[in-house]
């Protein structure tokens, strides 16, 4: 539905003006474009391929080959249940039917009132801490039915507003490099050893 | 929060050395400050002292195998770069989405100093224009925990321009994933940074250190193993050697789980401690859950093939675990006890890596779900014994020839050892056959009971 | 197969070569070329191996794994992607072995897992690689019970293109081509793994020029053309090679008919032309041939009727015509101009009727819309010379617009870092994103901006640094060409050594000027002769395929000049808007309707094949010439157009090694020289004035679709020609004060128009930029062809 907002548009120059070519900053600013709709249009993506130099298409492939970037709206609390080996092993099935009675939605499906996604998800590197689940990608360990339902009653009420952001923003601190210490990106066609590498040891 | 625990899941009982597990015990081990006060950025200091070949030659001389699955040493790795062509980048590998692994995340969160000062150190040994530090995007807390450390460390000066007042200057770009397992591959890491699809490119020619990120030589280094380089360079490669064993040196950070009484993570010495200590050790896992029987155990991450109880005395050692039919991969330890469904089991992981197939190479993209559904058939007790055979046929179809297994006194087979021989452009097609073969190859019965009888169990028999 | 024609050419065997790197293919030594990928080298000893994602000429990229060998280089056989890995001395090949067939078979199989197998109902059918291979290396059948990948049923990628995803074997090829090829990466992946498919960004379809050769790559049939879906079986068509002659560039097609009818054209890989790229105006205008606007039989006036006559009624009346002019104001008040639309045949014909029948000294085959034909006295380079140089400098028309596959040839080098381009453009150009330098001048600085640049001193490093090419042509129809001739001889006179690309761009232009079609002592060039005409100095128009009331870039004068002629004999294939006001209107035969050769701009000539009958009682312009040449009393001698060609090779200086010999020996034709003999054209004297502030200087220049007849007569190009506008920058439109899609009122010395106004980045401040020949507002009513410029008031209407 839109293009970056006059603060975004600065963050995302400034993202930008960190790599050396433009277009690797394209999963960054499509983070951005979700984090200030809560999925990504085409307009967003219109708008990133236009700051990193990249076609429209182009951009849409990139971001449809993630997981994370939605293109349709989801619920404000995205659930991702794990369901790779251990926590399979750990009862991660029995935890999925589970959400989806409290839910009362199947995976993929959005609670009516626009609150909870519920997703079936891969490894979420907590193996040890089965079963695993994410809410907006805050980890949840060694889930039981009554965790679940506590949580989603938190999340209901608010209570848990202070550590769960709304789904779309990922981290609430940001990389802050000051204009002084940088160094900037290495232009590519720069080509000589750096300032303190003496040139007899090049290669290494 | 009510689900989230400190440190969860990583345990330091007993008597092991600790590299870089040191902080983990301590409530504010991410702050500069904590970090600052348990001599971070010391080594740092040490290197700056040094010439950059000497450094270099420190790293070399520990022999640290990296972390990340390969198992290739990092000092050597970084000498694989053409001299004379610069710029030259280092992307740092924080994408740890291997089934079963569970320690880089850990290191993130805990620790992003010591991760910060590792990068900086191969930085200036080897002349690095800039560092990327690509965190998986599932991973926010590392995120924060991460950018936090690089806010702190740009403003007191040990990241950016003229590092500790010296001539050293590199910056380090904190970037985000968002969500594809194989991006953890290294050139796809490499063509997502780069804003791309995230499809590992073909080797030859693209190795990355000689045409990685743009096209420049480029060091890719799991969070792990960076997170070696400042103990490296405070104590010495020679300390660091006489930990583990010649050819496995130093320690290794191993997550073990699935149906063991105390799964967790653990910072173990490398080479000698065996399956055996970890699954049923006091200071480990305690055995399995309930006194259970062990069935089987991945030993190297999803993409590992099978071990059973006769591999227990096996140790954590790459070469020999090669030969048994297996490999280390990532640290990754997935424990199945008898109750465990086996063909369901194995359905887990070969969903997993059809899912997260890239694409673009057929034998993967096609092999990969076809297998998934057949598997699914027979796991739901639809299969019938062609469709056993056919899972076979597919295979053969991604890997020709051979493909490792372990020994099997139950079956009469001895192990085939790794590696194989492979039709598609990375390990994920493979991967996704792995599960399959070695449960096909180890518990034979209970296919062949599921094509018969037509029953379906759940995954896990909840005791 | 259809996406590799390859010219029908046996090259000569090198005895020793020292790049030579001696492989074992199947036990057998061969000797492969250094560098040369093993995929190549095994075809070149006779092993086909199968493959879906490579192509020749696009970057290997190793995905299908279809091309799998086993391979061993000391270290035992390993499994090799043989589309990526180039030959090393003493590789061992098995294509053969058991390992490489289970690997094909396996992917084979993996392949037609989801492929929907609708080959009955598949334009593909029958042409397939897929199908020819899953015969070839196959396993038989598939064992695939799961349900398939689904996906919507044909879905446009553009207006020419379809896209049936079911089909797609996700080869990579169109991606490829659309990205490192044609520029426009429209066409992309979206999705991951076993939901990857082939997308254009919504709203945003794949508008390329280049989008037919996708069709023609696709291995499968994925993407079809919407002109030829379900228009006929491969096994129906009946091919020859041609070469196109829409425009100059002269690209190798092969043109496909069945039952007489033109179906296809598909590209034919020259080496030195094409590279088997055609653009989609040159592959799919043929449908122009079935149009039922055609001129189908000669027509002769009667009041304000034109009527349907004889060729017998039609040549008396024709020569009657002729004579009568010549009897009231000589031979100098006949006046023939065009000709770059035939074939070289066809130009000598009438070149010789004109000049030796008729004796006017006023012929010419340019319309007063490119450059001077004494530009192609100078010394020539051809395009892989361009795309060779180490600079090339463009003063010139958008190629992407005029030349399309010459934009692609050169656009190619500058990526691949092999040439530089130094770009003089009045308005951003296809290329300038990819030059090295891009200057933008306005109208009336064209020498003065070459003049600083040379002097910068890393241009005039770079220009120093190896061979230059200057590729020339017409940049704006608003500004005289004598502002472009002027500026090509500063940059040869400055940069001694460099050659000359002509950029010229009708069919065969640069042919029907080296044969003969152009002025000869004395005689009027285009210009003069609208002049004279308008003047009423013209008893006699003779228009051979041209239109100058629609071409030329003065309105008001083709206008007047028609008018002005006593008598007009046109010979055409369409009413246009010139020969519908002709006397007589003798009807030709189209492209592949006959036979003969055309001249490129690089002065290759290559064969025109005639594939299909001549529509109605259509004849070739050479024949047309003979016979009024025999009404007027004279005998040019031909009863085919071989012996012209001969007499071409033995007449015309500069053809002579163009012998129908040496054509029929050489796939990739064989170039002309300009004859020596062509005189200077006049140069418009005095300079161009300089532009008052309030004033726009106007650009008007070709796009690729316009309304040229090939072009509005071919349904399925005919509507991508858009309304013009009047293009200005968008820091302009507030000075004029008015927004992006308002009217606004235009006036130049000549005349005022009204015309909706576009804000547009690539349009220099101070200019505006209006499309030549397309629909609504005429741009050429506001040209003066004796002014050096046009400025225009823009203001609120
Ligand atoms: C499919 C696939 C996934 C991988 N995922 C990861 C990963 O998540 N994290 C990681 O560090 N290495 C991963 N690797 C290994 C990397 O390719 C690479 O070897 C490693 O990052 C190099 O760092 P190291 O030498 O420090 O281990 C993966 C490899 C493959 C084939
Ligand atoms: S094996 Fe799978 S993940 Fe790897 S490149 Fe091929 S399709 Fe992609
Ligand atoms: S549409 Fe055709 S050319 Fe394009 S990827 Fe699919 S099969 Fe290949
Ligand atoms: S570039 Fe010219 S010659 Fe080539 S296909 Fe297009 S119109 Fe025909
Ligand atoms: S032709 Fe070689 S991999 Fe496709």
């Amino acid at each position: 539905m839109s293009r970056f907002n006059d603060d975004n548009l600065r963050l995302a120059k400034e993202i930008i003006g960190r790599y050396p070519k433009a277009r690797s900053a394209t999963i960054p600013l499509l983070h951005l474009a979700q984090q200030q709709e809560g999925h990504l249009s085409d307009e967003a993506m219109a708008h990133v391929a236009e700051l990193v130099g990249a076609t429209p298409a182009e951009v849409l492939g990139t971001a449809s080959f993630y997981e994370m970037f939605k293109f349709e709206p989801v619920g404000r609390y995205l659930i991702n249940i794990c369901g790779t080996m251990s926590c399979a092993l750990g009862g991660s099935d029995e935890l999925l039917a589970h959400a989806e009675k409290v839910l009362g939605v199947k995976v993929g499906g959005t609670t009516a009132d626009g609150l909870f996604t519920l997703e079936r998800a891969e490894c979420q590197a907590a193996c040890t801490e089965a079963p695993n689940m994410q809410v907006n990608y805050r980890h949840c360990h060694r889930m039981t039915n009554e965790l679940f339902d506590r949580l989603v009653d938190d999340l209901r009420s608010g209570r848990r507003d202070g550590d769960i952001p709304a789904h779309g923003t990922l981290a609430r601190v940001r990389q802050q490099i000051p204009a002084e210490r940088a160094v900037g990106p290495a232009a590519l066609d720069d080509r000589g050893a750096p300032a303190w590498l003496p040139a007899k040891e090049v290669g290494g | 929060m009510s689900s989230y625990r400190w440190a969860a899941g990583y345990i330091d009982d007993g008597d092991r050395p600790k590299i870089v597990t040191s902080r983990f015990h301590l409530e504010d081990s991410y702050t500069l400050e904590r970090y600052l006060a348990t001599g971070g950025y010391q080594a740092l200091r040490h290197a700056l002292a040094r010439t950059p070949a000497e450094v270099h030659d420190e790293v070399r001389g520990a022999t640290v195998l990296g972390r990340g699955g390969a198992g290739f040493p990092a000092g050597t790795k970084w000498g694989l770069m053409p001299a004379d062509k610069y710029p030259r980048y280092l992307v740092v590998n924080g994408d740890e989405s291997e089934p079963g692994t569970y320690k880089d995340r850990l290191l993130m969160e805990l620790d992003p100093h010591q991760l910060i000062e590792g990068s900086l150190i191969a930085a200036y040994a080897v002349g690095l224009a800039q560092v990327f530090l690509y965190i998986r995007g599932e991973m926010p807390l590392a995120h924060e925990r991460v950018a936090t450390a690089l806010n702190e460390a740009y403003v007191a000066g040990y990241v950016g321009k003229n590092i500790l007042g010296t001539d050293f200057s590199v910056d380090i770009v904190l970037h985000w994933g968002a969500g594809a397992y194989v991006v953890g591959e290294e050139t796809a890491l490499i063509e997502s940074l780069e804003g791309k699809r995230g499809e590992p490119r073909l080797k030859p020619p693209y190795f990355p250190a000689a045409i990685g990120l743009y096209g420049q030589p480029t060091i890719v280094n799991n969070v792990e193993t960076l997170s070696n380089l400042p103990w490296i360079m405070a104590n010495g490669a020679a300390e660091y050697v006489r930990i583990g064993t010649e050819t496995s040196p130093g320690t290794r950070m191993v997550a073990v789980s699935g149906h063991v009484e105390r799964p967790g993570v653990f910072e173990i010495v490398n080479g000698t401690t065996t399956f055996r200590d970890l699954i049923y050790g006091d200071d480990f896992c305690r055995g399995i859950r309930n006194g259970n029987q062990l069935k089987a155990f991945v030993p190297g991450g999803g993409s590992a093939p099978w071990f059973t109880a006769e591999q227990l005395d096996l140790p954590f050692e790459g070469k020999l675990v090669g030969a048994a039919g297996s490999m280390l991969g990532s640290g990754a330890i997935m424990v199945m006890d008898h109750t465990t469904d086996i063909p369901a089991a194995a359905l887990t992981l070969t969903r997993f890596y059809a899912h997260e197939s890239c694409g673009q190479c057929t034998p993967c993209r096609e092999g990969g779900t076809w297998l998934e559904r057949v598997l699914q058939r027979v796991v739901d007790g639809r299969g019938t014994s062609a469709d056993l055979a056919q899972m076979k046929e597919i295979g053969t179809s991604i890997c020709p020839g051979e493909f490792p297994h372990a020994s099997s006194s139950r079956h009469g087979l001895d192990a085939t050892p790794f590696p194989y021989k492979m039709t598609t452009i990375c390990f994920v097609g493979p991967s996704a056959y792995a599960p399959v073969h070695s449960a096909l190859t180890l518990f034979p019965e209970e296919f062949a009971a599921r094509v018969r009888d037509r029953v379906q169990i759940p995954v896990t028999a909840v005791q | 197969m259809s996406d590799t024609v390859k010219p029908t050419e046996t090259t000569p065997q090198v005895a020793s070569d020292p790049d030579a790197v001696s492989i074992t293919v199947n036990g057998v030594e061969h000797a492969a070329r250094k560098g040369q990928l093993l995929i190549d080298a095994l075809a070149d000893a006779g092993e086909y191996v199968p493959r879906f994602c490579y192509h020749e000429r696009l970057s290997p990229v190793g995905k299908c794994r279809m091309c799998l060998v086993e391979c061993d280089t000391g270290r035992g056989p390993a499994i090799t992607v043989s589309c990526m890995v180039p030959v090393a001395p003493g590789m061992k090949v098995d294509t053969q072995g058991e390992t490489t067939k289970r690997m094909q078979e396996g992917v084979l199989e993996l392949f037609l897992a989801n492929h929907p197998l609708d080959c009955p109902v598949c334009d593909k059918g029958g042409e397939c690689p897929l199908q020819d291979q899953a015969v070839s290396h196959g396993p038989g059948e598939s064992r695939y019970l799961e349900e398939k990948r689904h996906f919507e049923k044909p879905i446009a990628v553009s207006d020419l293109v379809y896209l049936d995803r079911e089909r797609c074997i996700l080869c990579d090829r169109c991606t490829r081509f659309a990205d490192e090829v044609g520029s426009d990466a429209l066409i992309h992946f979206a999705g991951r793994g076993n939901n990857t498919y082939i997308t254009t960004f919504p709203d945003q379809p794949f508008a390329s020029y280049f989008s037919g050769n996708t069709v023609q790559i696709c291995p499968v049939g994925a993407l079809t053309a919407r002109p030829y879906r379900f228009k006929a079986r491969p096994w129906d068509l009946r091919q020859q090679e041609s070469t196109c002659t829409t425009c100059a560039v002269g690209c190798r097609i092969a043109v496909q008919s069945s039952h007489d009818e033109v179906l296809r054209h598909l590209g034919v890989d020259s080496d030195p032309v094409n590279h088997g790229w055609l653009c989609d105006r040159g592959r799919f205008n043929y449908e122009q041939l079935h149009s039922a606007d055609r001129v189908l039989q000669p027509l002769v006036r009667a009041g304000d009727d034109l009527l349907p006559a004889t060729w017998s009624e039609a040549l008396a009346e024709a020569a009657t015509a002729l004579g009568a002019a010549k009897a009231a104001g000589g031979a100098g008040s006949i006046a023939v101009l065009g000709g770059a639309r035939g074939t070289n045949e066809d130009a000598y014909a009438w070149a010789r009727l004109a000049h030796e029948v008729i004796g006017t000294p006023n012929v010419y085959a340019q319309m007063g819309d490119g450059l001077p034909a004494d530009l192609l006295v100078l010394e020539r380079a051809t395009i892989d010379e361009a795309a060779a140089a180490s600079t090339v400098v463009l003063i010139g028309p958008d190629l992407k617009e005029e030349l399309p596959v010459l934009y692609l040839r050169l656009r190619e080098a500058a990526v691949k870092g092999r040439t530089r381009l130094l770009e003089f453009t009045p308005k951003l150009s296809g290329l300038s994103t990819v030059a090295w330098r891009s200057i933008a001048y306005e109208p009336g600085t064209l020498t003065a901006a070459i003049d600083t640049a040379l002097a910068d001193d890393q241009i005039a490093a770079q220009l120093a640094s190896g061979p230059v090419v200057v590729v020339a042509g017409r940049a704006n129809l608003a500004e005289s060409s004598t502002a472009t001739v002027q500026a090509v001889r500063t940059v040869l006179a400055k940069v001694p050594g460099s050659t000359v690309l002509p950029a010229f761009r009708r069919g065969n232009v640069i042919g029907a000027l080296q044969v003969g079609m152009r002025p000869t002592e004395g005689g009027l060039d285009t210009r003069g002769v609208l002049q004279a005409a308008a003047d009423g100095g013209i008893e006699c128009l003779v228009l051979l395929g041209a239109d100058p009331v629609a071409d030329f870039p003065d309105a008001d004068l083709a206008r007047r000049a028609l008018a002005g002629a006593r008598r007009v004999i046109a010979v055409d294939t369409f009413l246009t808007a010139s020969s519908a006001q002709a006397d007589v209107v003798l009807a030709a035969c189209a492209f592949a309707e006959k036979a003969g050769t055309t001249t490129n701009i690089e002065g290759r000539v290559s064969p025109v094949a005639r594939q299909v009958t001549p529509a109605g009682s259509t004849r070739p312009d050479w024949m047309i010439a003979v016979e009024l040449a025999e009404a007027l009393g004279g005998d040019l001698g031909y009863d085919d157009v071989g012996q012209i060609t001969a007499d071409i090779a033995e007449n015309v200086d500069g053809y002579t090694r163009v012998t129908p010999e040496a054509l029929s020996a050489a796939a990739d034709g064989v170039v002309a020289y300009a004859p020596t003999g062509i005189g200077p054209v006049a140069l418009l004297a005095g300079e161009a004035p300089a532009r008052s502030s309030y004033d726009f200087r106007l650009i008007v220049s070709r796009t690729l679709y316009d309304q040229a007849e090939g072009t509005a007569h071919s349904p399925s190009l005919a509507h991508l020609t858009t309304a013009t506008t009047v293009h200005v920058n968008p820091l302009d439109l507030g000075r004029i004060g008015t927004t992006d899609g308002a009217t606004v009122k235009l006036t130049s010395s000549k005349a005022s128009v009204v015309c909706t106004i576009t804000g547009d980045e690539s349009v220099l401040r101070g200019t505006a930029w209006m499309p030549f020949r397309h629909p609504g507002v005429d741009p050429r009513e506001l040209i003066d062809c004796f002014a050096h410029t046009t400025d225009l008031r823009i203001e609120n209407p």
